[in-house]
């Protein structure tokens, strides 16, 4: 097989549809008879609800329906998908207010109305009364329990454990160095520009329920809502479009997955409900909002020893799919690639009146970085020692790899970091960034600006989740189509996986066209997760693609009866030593016979996940006067094991670091003490634009290729995104030594630099 | 309330399409809606990601912040104007060829915001173009590669000139 | 997020405005450039009833300079235009310089300074910079015509002297001495976002060297756009220089009481309006 697209840059062939205004996202989509939704949300973080009265709504003309939870039957919670802790069960989410409202955005009742213009109308003319009830909004009022968020629970701690490895005691009973600190990572979220959006088409009679806009894990999604439909699952089909950005938070189970289809089921029409972005703010999952408080014993020249620490994770009101593994992860990436045997942690996962939690890019190992190495680096100055120094010093080195990590989240004991070269990675890392210039003119003023260069390991996994499927099939015109059930959030997955299947086809990428997510392409499928595509998918793509080469063969030994070890194939045909057939041939000859020639491949990774890891490097350089942080230059190192597509890697790793420039300097979901969302538009929740952007410098290393899959990749998703924090938070640290302010917590916004910079007399 | 309908006439992408349209739509919503047009995205209906961004009388503006009455009489560019015959324009090549994009949503007013610009300043320096797009926010690209696209096509729409 | 139902009305000249305005009882709301009006409609924090377009209106777009060097702004010139018309960067280049930091080119396209004055966020740079320049701003009702002082015409947070049924017709500022000393500051979270602090500062400088008139005015810091008289009174008959432009910025903020909002706390705002006060003398003095 020659090898022509693995591992090129070849350009997307998303994007000739993209770039005409011809992508199909859900609101795009315009079904016959096709109604509107709009949902009346909580304005109170926490109070009863006395009564709804929607008689003025009903009267609107052009309004459909208008209902709340008492016009429904017993209501369905949205289900844990990942990280079921035990305690969870208690804290889940019904679709729909009831009695009660937990935070602000919490859907109360529902409006279905011709056109979303007179939908909102409707809106203004219900009449809702609540008694409003004291709101929690840290994570200390949730562990006093003083007030109740689930009163029914006589808690508002979702659950609580502790992970360990080694002994921690021993560890930091013989330390020559030990120091503690208390970090805070603030709250913030994927916000993709995208929102969110559903069509639901329910027909009773059939009966069939299809669900346009869903993403992520269609199958999973699918088990859950035809349960929660009392439909079969052949009966519910999830449907996916262009999709505008994931990032964690799009296509879980959320409220409107449940609401869409029973505003449908109720007026008989199709209804669709497309997401404002005043509701995508308070009603798409949050996440990142963790306290770590965090101690590491060493000895006295800067060898670790062991780490000990306390994760608070606030979830918000409900504990939704995926929100435990955001602190649980923070926990488990804590000790992160370093040699430290001694590890405890105490993780506890907290209630309050604010939007559920879930996953956001790099989940939990976003904030594990920042702390760990904040800490690593205020190790080095109190011990007088080069940070990068210290880092090699203690990063597991490639003969000590594979190493059990041990059970860090409880049920997983298995978990293992993957063979590769963390110091290498540094190394390299620290030569791109230039680093020994640097090294001894941190705190430098260069033109009214205090400079640092801050540095930061990672360790990643990727792949996790079940099983992926992949079916290409070959029509008698000669395209080929591939279908998975892996979704696209962006990321190029219609080209990755083309790739992959010309290859192992050997034939021209452009007969290829791959359709992907949608339930109805194939019986089962995995979902896309945890940087997962590449590596499941893909591998799912090859199996198939290499069973259908042994179809194709089995095919022409029948059409030419003879043994297939006579023929070989190559150049997307098979050959004897006359003769020639086509896949084309071949599938209009499948025809005749009433069969296709297709195949079916799936990957197991057997939940053995893959580690991708590096460095970032961050150059601040920093107004003293004004507190604004200027990133000049930023560089990373990522061992991904082998690229697809560079430069689609590229994109990924250079998207991710500003969206984790974003997370460090600007985005914030701010509350204020009665629980309301202070940061409800876009003027007030910064994201990350074009201004004031560093030069990326984006290296990818394929020098540790997973042995996992054959194919050697690993994820390469969020590599970019998880130590952001981390090396701007030391390199602003560095910048400001003279000053001895504390770093620890984000986002780094120029009135709290200034804030710590008056303190201490600046 | 009464009720006001008005009958609007614009020409958008050459072409000139008439509808009515109550006064509070707005001419994102009627784009879409009334005239099929769905390569113009809403993103925050409030004026600041630009995803809506359009070209009204030669000028790039938000879609969402006018209503569609106001239109009436102007000629519109929407993101589906910009190739020509079919063919990708050069400056949407020099954003396929530069991967500047991913999921695409931003992608139209990234594309009209800079087709407007290059026009006002067909030889723009990096920080200028830094400048020029800021006011439409990416989620996925981190932006260094719609820059180099936009300065790329500045190169291709010189050369295409030359010739 | 869709706006609630309203009249449309589309006048084509000042008194079929000032009509309509009359005739429309007391929910009537301009439309200028919509860049903050119908954000606000269209998250339903503003429903009026009745909505007057103002963008038809040909005599409000004019810019003249009369012949004593005053500059006549009509009320619907784009602020795009204030930013790239060379005579208003000849005429006035304070006013061009503080228009590149307002919002971002699309918005640029539409917002009006009429628009931007009648709104009054204190925050935003329009406000800053005619009060800096000791504008006069015309309006006119069905009933009278009037002027008024910049300084009398910012009142609140989005509070102006503007009255029921009022239209703002021009701004007029004086004649800008080609010799004057002139800086812009701000400091924003991003760029083209509101100021956390903004200063415009001028100078003139007499026969002897000394600096005979000054304007420091700060937006961002409190209510409305504010002159920091403490930080003038330090310029006045003083020679330009580092040491003088150090006294007046820690003079600035004698008599303010700066506001906090999530963005930046009333301290930051204290602090950083002194270092603004202070480079903008700095840099002004550098570019004559």
């Amino acid at each position: 097989m020659k090898h022509s697209y693995i591992g090129e840059a070849i350009t997307r062939i998303e994007d000739e549809r993209l770039l005409s205004g011809k992508g199909k996202y859900i609101d795009d989509l315009k079904l016959p008879g096709m109604a509107a939704m709009a949902i009346f949300r909580s304005p109170h973080a926490h109070a009863y609800i006395n009564n709804i009265d929607i008689s003025q709504a009903l009267e609107v003309k052009g309004v459909l329906d208008v209902f709340c939870a008492d016009h429904l039957d017993a209501l369905p919670s949205i289900p844990l998908r990942l990280a079921p802790f035990p305690g969870f069960e208690r804290y889940l989410q019904k679709p729909i207010a009831v009695n009660k409202v937990r935070y602000v955005g919490e859907p109360i009742a529902v409006v279905v109305a011709e056109n979303r213009y007179i939908a909102e109308d409707a809106l203004d003319l219900l009449s809702v009364e609540f008694t409003a009830l004291p709101a929690i909004t840290t994570v200390d009022q949730a562990i006093s329990g003083k007030n109740l968020i689930h009163e029914e629970t006589g808690e508002n701690i979702a659950t609580h454990y502790t992970v360990s490895r080694g002994n921690s005691d021993y560890a930091f009973a013989n330390a020559g160095y030990t120091r503690k600190e208390r970090f805070v990572t603030n709250r913030h979220g994927a916000v993709p520009l995208e929102t969110r959006g559903l069509i639901a088409e329910f027909d009773p009679v059939k009966p069939l329920l299809r669900l346009h806009g869903a993403t992520k894990v269609n199958f999973f999604n699918r088990r859950h809502l035809s349960d929660a439909f009392r439909l079969k699952e052949e009966e519910v089909e999830l449907i996916e479009t262009d999709v505008g950005g994931g990032f964690g938070a799009r296509g879980e189970l959320y409220p409107e997955e449940y609401l869409v289809p029973m505003a449908s089921r109720r007026v008989g029409r199709p209804v669709k409900w497309i997401e404002d972005r005043r509701e995508n703010l308070s009603a798409m999952n949050h996440s990142r909002d963790i306290i770590v408080e965090i101690e590491i014993a060493a000895t006295k020249t800067g060898k670790l020893l062991g780490m000990r620490g306390t994760v608070l994770g606030d979830m918000g009101a409900y504990v939704r799919t995926n929100g435990g593994v955001v602190p649980s992860k923070a926990a488990q990436f804590l000790p992160g690639p370093y040699r430290i045997e001694a590890f405890s942690c105490d993780v506890q996962f907290l209630i309050t009146n604010k939007t559920p939690v879930g996953t956001y890019r790099g989940p939990g190992r976003f904030e594990a970085n920042f702390c760990r190495e904040r800490m690593i680096d205020l190790m080095a100055a109190d011990l007088d020692l080069d940070p990068a120094a210290v880092r090699i010093e203690n990063l597991m080195t490639p003969s000590e790899l594979p190493y059990r990590i041990g059970e860090l989240v409880p049920g997983d004991p298995d978990a293992t970091f993957d063979e590769g070269d963390h110091p290498g990675a540094l190394k390299r890392l620290l030569e791109e960034a230039d680093y020994d210039k640097w090294k001894n003119r941190q705190g430098e003023i260069i033109d009214g600006h205090a400079y640092g260069l801050g540095i930061a390991c990672f360790i990643e996994s990727s792949a996790a989740g079940p099983p992926e499927s992949a079916v290409v099939s070959v029509a008698p015109n000669g395209s080929i189509e591939v279908k998975t059930g892996a979704s696209s959030v962006g990321q190029g997955t219609e080209t990755g996986l083309a790739q992959i299947c010309a290859d192992y086809l050997d034939i021209d990428i452009k007969r290829i066209i791959v359709r992907h997510g949608s339930t109805t392409l194939l019986p089962s499928g995995g979902g896309t997760f945890h940087s997962r595509n590449t590596v499941m998918a893909g591998n799912a793509t090859r199996i198939a693609s290499e069973t259908l080469k042994q179809r194709a063969i089995e095919l022409a030994a029948l059409r030419w009866n003879c043994p297939t070890n006579d023929l070989i194939y190559i150049n997307g045909s098979v050959q004897n030593t006359t003769d020639v057939l086509s896949l084309e041939e071949l599938a209009a000859f499948a025809a005749t016979r009433h069969e296709t020639l297709s195949a079916t491949g799936t990957f197991d990774n057997e939940k053995k996940l893959s580690y991708s890891y590096g460095a970032h490097a961050a150059l601040a350089a920093i107004d003293l006067e004004t507190g604004v942080v200027v990133i000049k230059k930023y560089f990373l190192t990522e061992e991904i094991g082998r690229a697809l597509n560079p430069a689609l890697v590229q994109g990924q790793a250079v998207g991710g670091v500003v969206q984790g420039l974003g997370g460090t300097l600007l985005d914030h979901m701010i509350y204020d003490e009665n629980g309301q969302l202070l940061t409800g538009s876009f003027a007030d929740y910064l994201l990350p634009t074009s201004s004031n952007l560093p030069e990326i410098t984006a290296i990818t290393l394929e020098e540790s290729p997973s042995k996992l899959n054959p194919m050697g990749f690993k994820g390469a998703g969020e590599g970019g995104i998880v130590a952001v924090a981390a090396a701007v938070g030391n390199a602003v640290a560095l910048a400001l030594k003279p000053y001895n302010i504390a770093i620890t917590e984000l986002p780094l916004t120029p009135d709290r630099l200034r804030a710590s910079l008056r303190k201490t007399g600046n | 309330m009464m009720e006001t309908v008005h009958k609007i006439k614009l020409t958008v992408n050459d072409t000139l399409r008439e509808f009515t349209a109550e006064a509070r739509m707005t001419l994102a919503d009627c784009l879409r809606e009334k005239l099929d047009l769905t390569g113009t995205h809403l993103g925050c209906e409030h004026g600041v990601c630009g995803a809506c961004t359009v070209i009204v009388d030669g000028k790039s503006i938000r879609s969402c912040l006018m209503f569609a009455v106001q239109a009436n009489g102007s000629t519109v560019t929407t993101v589906e104007g910009l190739a020509e015959n079919g063919i990708l324009s050069p400056l949407q090549e020099a954003f396929r060829d530069n991967y500047a994009l991913q999921c695409g949503f931003c992608t139209p007013g990234m594309l009209t915001t800079a087709d407007a610009f290059l026009k006002e300043n067909p030889s723009p320096s990096r920080s200028e173009v830094e400048s020029a797009i800021s006011g439409n926010i990416c989620r996925c690209t981190g932006y260094i590669s719609i820059v180099d696209a936009i300065l790329d096509a500045a190169t291709r729409l010189a050369e295409k000139g030359d010739k | 997020m869709k706006p609630a139902k309203f009249k449309y009305l589309y006048p084509s000249t000042i008194e079929e405005t000032l009509e309509c305005a009359f005739d429309h009882g007391e929910d009537v709301r301009f439309l200028a450039g919509g860049q903050s009006l119908v954000p606000m409609m269209n998250f339903r924090v503003a429903t009026p009833e009745v909505l007057v377009d103002l963008n038809g209106i040909r005599e409000l777009q004019k810019i003249l300079i009369d012949d004593t060097g005053n500059i006549h702004i009509g009320a619907m010139t784009r602020t795009r235009t204030l930013e790239t018309d060379n005579s208003i960067g000849t005429a006035n280049p304070l006013l061009a310089e503080a228009t590149k930091h307002i919002a971002h080119v699309q918005i640029r396209n539409r917002g009006t300074i009429g628009g931007s004055l009648a709104h009054a966020d204190p925050a935003a740079e329009l406000p800053g910079i005619i009060l800096a320049c000791d504008a006069e701003i015309y309006l006119q009702s069905p009933t009278r015509s009037r002027s008024v002082a910049a300084k009398d015409f910012f009142q609140g947070v989005f509070v102006t002297d503007i009255a029921q049924k009022e239209l703002l017709i021009k701004v007029v500022m004086p004649a800008w001495p080609v010799e004057r000393f002139w800086a812009f500051l701000e400091v924003a979270r991003r760029e083209g976002d509101f100021a956390l602090v903004g200063v415009a500062s001028w100078f003139d400088v007499d026969k002897s060297g000394r600096i005979s008139d000054a304007r420091v005015v700060a937006i961002g810091v409190s209510d409305r756009p504010v002159r920091l008289k403490g930080a003038e009174a330090q310029l006045s008959d003083q020679l330009p220089n580092s040491e003088t432009f150090e006294r007046a910025s820690k003079a600035a903020n004698s008599g303010i009481t700066p506001t906090h909002d999530i963005h930046a706390s009333a301290e930051y705002r204290r602090e950083v309006s002194e270092v603004l006060v202070r480079r903008t003398l700095n840099e002004a003095w550098k570019r004559g």
